[in-house]
């Protein structure tokens, strides 16, 4: 019975399901800005972490260590490139 | 008349005319020349459908050195406007124009197509692949970079080419400023060669990961297949930025958006910012490939193994990931202060590190090397004093308070211009001549090429130095003129002097192509260099299917160790071979794209909805297709290489 039953798939899409509704609540609630940004962020990151491993099967070939090389390396430059951005355009710009 | 009106150059010459004239005889002459002599069924069956990596590697090669011709006399016009005070060769506009296609036909037209033409026909025989992954998509980023290339080339003839600089500024490049539809042919040539890049970029670490001989671990490639694998890696992950930063100027100009206006709430400088976000990991995809080739080159004719494998492996990697931090040295004076510069200065000095690692790397192997002189091999020695040059006045650069004296004059051009030359032209030129027999069976003369090779060095100092001084003496760059009293028209004179060697230099190349195709010896065998990895195993010109038998590899110099240490490449018996079929589609997509795009730079609406449509049938059309490639057979195999080994 526990091969049969995909408990694995569906924890994941109960737990997505709960990341999208705590997205949706920054609509709904009355919240700050700053607060309201957080929560949208980190629940995209872990959704978007979530489905890689969970839905698009990033780890279960023999191909994993490039994957995983890839999406590393992608959000370091990604990252980079963000906060490199906002300081050069926002925190360290000088002329008003 | 009013639709026509648009297509009217706004500030016409009579050398645009003649252009015109010019380009209209040739297609004329092209089009008579294929009738004439029953070529146009050849050209589609054994070129324009093509999926062989080979042949679009050697597509590749003719639009770069195409382009590098078209490129080059743009840098005459613009040296001999500047060779004397007040000339009035060019005017302003015209300048502006002449600068802006040099940039951009040199980097994006020239040196890309020059770089992914070696990647196409060198990685798959390094790696003992039969092509690369996806030989359908490889086609379609030919063609796609070949209709973005030949969109920016017709924009002088019609409707007027851009003139805001190969960087595009805004908001000089809005529609405030940049009326004309220059801009517009900038952003759609760019997005759709890129688009052709970006699709490069994915085939090229799918083939290296995933289809690589029996036995080649990762840190058993050789360097110039681990330098395609970095660049590319670089190019996925850059350029999607200048996809989004071309997506938006286009908002901006075709649609009344705000993203780079100075009103509404619009941030001009992002541009800038995005724009050297994708532009700095550039350099690094142009001078990657670059510094493979010259790894192959030195450990041939120094006839020795690389020295230093895991160190320029490492160094690349490290590269790889430095060129994505430091992006804001491209504009220290723009407007940050003290603290971000010092940053960004930092991480820019950082990078002479891995790249001084290299450079001793080659110099080591060099170390009781058995050198060999031959054109290559010159190239990859005159590289490195030449290259110095460029790089430490790069670190002078790079030093943030020092660049407000530096900042855009002629100094930052003679900079660039000492780093690029070295470090992409003479490895590109130095590959051509290398791997010009195992394209075509004969070798280049090598007295002529020696020729052309000392034109070209001795005048690339000679062009380039006087730039330093008058840099200094505070000539601007992009200025298209100046008064006596400046003093920089010796300096200007004795560059123009040197483009002039330069064009000698580039046209004896030209010529000893010719030569060699009337003269050159053709029993050369297969392996002309005595070289040492897979893609010499094989024969030259190089059959279809590449290996008759999948190579078996357990070092990096997998060939050499079977001529010299008795490693047996190939084992066991011949099987049918399997090779994707040849396909009209990529092309016929292509020739929408360049539709597309012209139809948006025009603001045609409807031509714009018809096409788009085409393009999505064309995807919907490989998506129903039923296409299993085809197989070539035992008996065919044999006969091939029978015939292949008697010549």
């Amino acid at each position: 019975m526990k091969e049969l039953f995909p408990a694995k798939q569906v924890m994941g899409f109960v737990f997505s399901m709960i990341l999208t509704v705590t997205a949706l609540s920054v609509y709904f609630l009355e919240m700050s800005f700053t607060v309201g940004i957080t929560i949208l962020l980190v629940t995209a990151f872990i959704q978007a972490g979530l489905q890689l491993v969970v839905f698009m099967h990033a780890g279960e070939t023999k191909d994993k260590g490039a994957i995983y090389t890839n999406v590393y390396y992608g959000l370091i430059i990604a990252l980079a490139t963000v906060f490199g951005t906002l300081l050069t355009m926002i925190w360290g710009y000088q002329i008003p | 008349m009013d639709f026509f009106d648009r297509f009217a150059v706004p500030h016409p010459s009579p050398a645009i005319y003649a252009s015109m004239v010019a380009i209209g005889l040739t297609v004329v002459a092209i089009i008579a020349g294929l009738t004439y002599f029953k070529k146009w069924g050849y050209l589609w069956r054994e070129w324009l459908t093509t999926v062989d990596h080979k042949r679009i590697g050697i597509m590749y090669l003719i639009s770069a050195l195409l382009m590098l011709f078209r490129g080059g006399v743009d840098a005459i016009m613009m040296r001999a406007q500047l060779a004397v005070p007040e000339n009035g060769l060019l005017d302003a506009q015209h300048y502006n124009e002449v600068f802006t296609t040099h940039g951009l036909v040199m980097i994006i037209f020239m040196a890309m197509p020059f770089v992914i033409a070696f990647m196409n026909f060198v990685v798959p025989l390094q790696i003992g692949a039969r092509d690369v992954a996806f030989p359908r998509l490889n086609a379609l980023s030919f063609w796609l970079f070949f209709m973005g290339a030949m969109l920016l080339n017709i924009s002088f003839v019609i409707g007027g080419s851009p003139d805001s600089g190969w960087t595009s500024y805004f908001p000089l490049a809005g529609n405030e400023f940049s009326e004309s539809v220059g801009t517009n042919y900038y952003m759609f040539a760019l997005q759709i060669s890129g688009l052709g890049t970006m699709i490069t970029g994915i085939n090229f670490i799918t083939t290296i990961l995933k289809m690589r001989a029996p036995g080649m671990t990762l840190m058993k490639m050789p360097m110039f297949t681990w330098s395609t694998l970095v660049t590319n890696v670089i190019i996925v992950f850059a350029f999607p930025v200048l996809t989004v930063a071309l997506l938006m100027g286009t908002m901006d100009r075709l649609f009344a958006t705000n993203f780079f206006t100075t009103a509404n709430g619009g941030m001009d400088m992002l541009w800038a910012n995005l724009f050297w976000v994708w532009g700095h990991p550039e350099v690094y995809i142009l001078i990657l490939p670059a510094f493979g080739i010259y790894s192959e080159v030195i450990s041939t004719f120094a006839r020795r193994n690389l020295y230093g494998y895991k160190s320029m492996v490492g160094s690349m990697v490290i590269i790889s990931l430095l060129s994505f931090l430091v992006w804001t040295h491209h504009f220290f004076t723009m407007g940050q202060g003290a603290l971000t510069n010092s940053i960004f200065s930092i991480t820019t000095m950082a990078i002479a590190v891995p790249t001084g690692v290299k450079i001793f790397n080659w110099l080591f192997t060099l170390w009781k090397g058995k050198i060999e002189f031959t054109v290559p091999m010159l190239y990859s020695i005159g590289f490195i004093p030449i290259f110095t040059i460029g790089g430490v006045t790069g670190v002078m650069l790079g030093m943030s308070a020092a660049d407000y004296q530096y900042h855009n004059t002629m100094f930052l051009v003679a900079h660039f211009h000492m780093v690029i030359l070295p470090g992409v032209v003479f490895a590109m030129l130095a590959g051509l001549t290398y791997y010009w027999p195992k394209m075509f069976g004969f070798k280049l003369n090598e007295r002529i090429g020696k020729w052309a090779f000392w034109f070209i060095s001795i005048n690339t100092l000679v062009t380039f130095m006087p730039m330093f001084i008058s840099g200094l003496d505070g000539q601007a760059r992009r200025m298209y003129t100046y008064s006596e009293s400046t003093g920089f028209g010796i300096w200007n004179m004795i560059s123009f002097i040197g483009a002039i060697g330069l064009a000698i230099g580039f046209a004896l190349i030209v010529y000893n192509v010719y030569y060699s195709i009337r003269y050159s010896p053709r029993n050369i065998g297969s392996d002309p260099w005595d070289a040492r990895s897979l893609e010499w195993a094989t024969h030259s010109p190089v059959p279809e299917y590449n290996f008759a038998q999948v190579p078996h590899v357990n070092s990096s110099e997998a060939f050499w160790d079977s001529k010299k240490n008795g490693h047996v490449l190939y084992k066991g018996e011949l099987e049918k071979i399997h090779m994707p079929n040849n396909s009209g589609m990529p092309f016929i997509m292509a020739c929408i794209f360049f539709l597309w795009g012209f139809a948006f730079i025009f603001a045609m609406w409807t031509t714009v909805i018809i096409t788009t449509i085409g393009i999505f049938a064309c995807l919907a059309h490989r998506s129903f297709e039923q296409d299993h490639g085809r197989y070539i057979s035992v008996r065919e195999i044999e006969e091939t290489e029978k015939k292949l080994r008697g010549a």
